[in-house]
């Protein structure tokens, strides 16, 4: 099976014209009209911009996954409903429909212009799907928990606070660090509502200027880039689900 | 709070009338009468299945009765108006499965409640738990997670968190049952002291050397009903009702 292996990859590797390939894919001089904009704003912008969806989507996504496990019933119902919408949507469409429907219809002028209104959008997506992580997180801690601490005289509350949501966390990192790398990736889809230079993301960065040099050399570098950032935090996910599951 | 250091003692601590329970179609306790005074020691045994457990999870209601009275220290548990957070803080309860707090450590574990619940500040709830810690001998455990001590070891600092409240009554229930069987006797140890010292307790066991020696009543359930209680020795030895002398020729 190697001896096949090696086969095809020399094969490959014979046929390619790498002088074409890097014709089109990687010129140095290209490469070097990037820096340092393509780290210094756009992969900064990237990194910002999951930041900013990352926590407001967390915040209120255990809101709404205290909503779906409130003892009132219409808490729950409209909890319910947000996820289910959120999580069946396509992003691309939440974010245009907040970029361009929703302020128009509602006369609602989002802070930071269209960029801002397409951030929303990926709060209020990651807050769907963050919703679910945290719920199960909180009915995977044991029932027991709950019972001692109510036991002890502490309020639901309290309990949910001090005793049930800290281990809930801890049982929901490696998919939380998962919804993270999903983020970074999602916020590329920003590139649909249009930006000034100084708002551009990795992704609409690289669209751009390899538009305007004519090559795919800044998409290469552009790719680069997310995979610096997601790889080093996949392998963190990996790292941290095998501790875990020594830990049980 | 203002409380009485000493209650009458005519009052009981627990004190329980016709209690019913159903989960569903299931009734688990059809009728159950009960009284507790303070400073006894009563032991409930019986077979699973028999109620014993949701009997003794209803006195600080963590399962809701059906129907039926229950008063803890004359206090109607029932009556919504009743803060029942503030009397679960004066009853103790120790699980069979200890439920420690595991993403605290045993020192945190002690004073979580102390001063959340009561009020208490942080120095005088460390005093409290390192004391109610040596008194379960575990003193060289406080910066311990529960994770790395044995079941065994779980279980006292489960006693000694619940110790720390500084409760008028504890309920165990079957705080043996999930241990390997050399581990029991430090357990069963620290309740013979508290039961000692003069402690309220109403024990769910198995354990019938315990029952026969700390037990001042030994109440044996079946099937939802109180079938015969009494003195430990008398009951072991003499069992009245026939369910009883079944139960009582497969566990001896």
């Amino acid at each position: 099976m190697y001896a096949v292996f090696v086969a095809v990859i020399v094969m490959v590797v014979l046929a390619a014209d790498w002088g074409r390939l890097q014709r089109v894919f990687f010129q140095w001089d290209i490469a070097r009209d990037q820096l340092p904009e393509i780290i210094t704003i756009a992969a900064r912008n990237t990194v910002l911009f999951t930041l900013i969806a990352f926590g407001g989507g967390l915040a209120f996504g255990v809101l709404l996954a205290l909503m779906k496990l409130s003892t009132v019933a219409p808490y729950r119902w409209v909890a319910t409903a947000y996820v289910e919408i959120f999580r069946g949507l396509p992003a691309l469409l939440t974010i245009f429909a907040m970029a361009y429907a929703v302020p128009v219809a509602f006369s609602f002028r989002p802070p930071g212009g269209a960029v801002g209104a397409g951030l929303i959008a990926l709060i209020m997506v990651a807050a769907a799907y963050v919703a679910e992580i945290v719920r199960a997180g909180i009915q995977g801690v044991p029932k027991g928990q709950a019972e001692a601490a109510r036991s002890l005289g502490m309020s639901p509350n309290r309990t949910m606070f001090s005793i049930i949501l800290p281990q809930a966390f801890r049982i929901v990192i490696p998919p939380i660090t998962n919804e993270f790398v999903l983020l970074i990736k999602d916020t590329s889809l920003l590139f649909i509502v249009g930006t000034t230079p100084a708002m551009k993301e990795l992704t609409t960065y690289s669209r751009d200027a390899m538009n305007t040099a004519g090559n795919a050399t800044p998409l290469v570098m552009g790719g680069l880039l997310y995979l610096m950032i997601t790889i080093p935090l996949t392998r963190l996910v990996a790292v941290l689900e095998k501790r875990q599951a020594r830990s049980r | 709070m203002t409380l009485p250091d000493q209650l009458p003692n005519d009052v009981p601590a627990i004190e329980i009338v016709d209690l019913r329970k159903s989960f569903g179609a299931l009734e688990v306790l059809k009728g159950v009468d009960l009284t507790v005074n303070p400073g006894q020691v009563v032991c409930v045994i019986g077979p699973s299945g028999s109620g014993k457990s949701t009997l003794l999870r209803c006195v600080n209601l963590l399962e809701e009765p059906t129907s039926g009275e229950i008063r803890v220290e004359g206090i109607d548990v029932l009556d919504p108006d009743v803060d029942i957070d503030r009397v679960r803080a004066r009853i103790g309860m120790v699980f069979q499965q200890f439920n420690l707090f595991q993403h605290l450590t045993v020192l945190r574990n002690l004073t979580i409640a102390q001063q959340r619940v009561l009020g208490r500040k942080k120095e005088d709830a460390r005093q409290v738990a390192l004391a109610n810690l040596q008194r379960v001998g575990l003193g060289e455990k406080v910066d311990a997670y529960p994770a790395h001590l044995s079941g065994g070891q779980q279980q006292r600092v489960a006693i000694a968190r619940a110790l720390s409240m500084e409760p008028d009554m504890m309920l165990f229930d079957e705080p043996t049952s999930a241990l390997d069987p050399e581990l029991v006797g430090d357990v069963l140890d620290v309740m013979r002291s508290l039961a000692a010292s003069g402690m309220t307790m109403m024990v769910v066991t198995h354990e019938m050397g315990f029952a026969r020696e700390v037990g001042d009543e030994l109440v044996f359930m079946d099937q939802g009903v109180i079938v015969e209680s009494g003195h430990p020795r008398e009951v072991l030895a003499a069992p009245q009702h026939s369910r009883t002398q079944a139960f009582l020729s497969k566990v001896l």
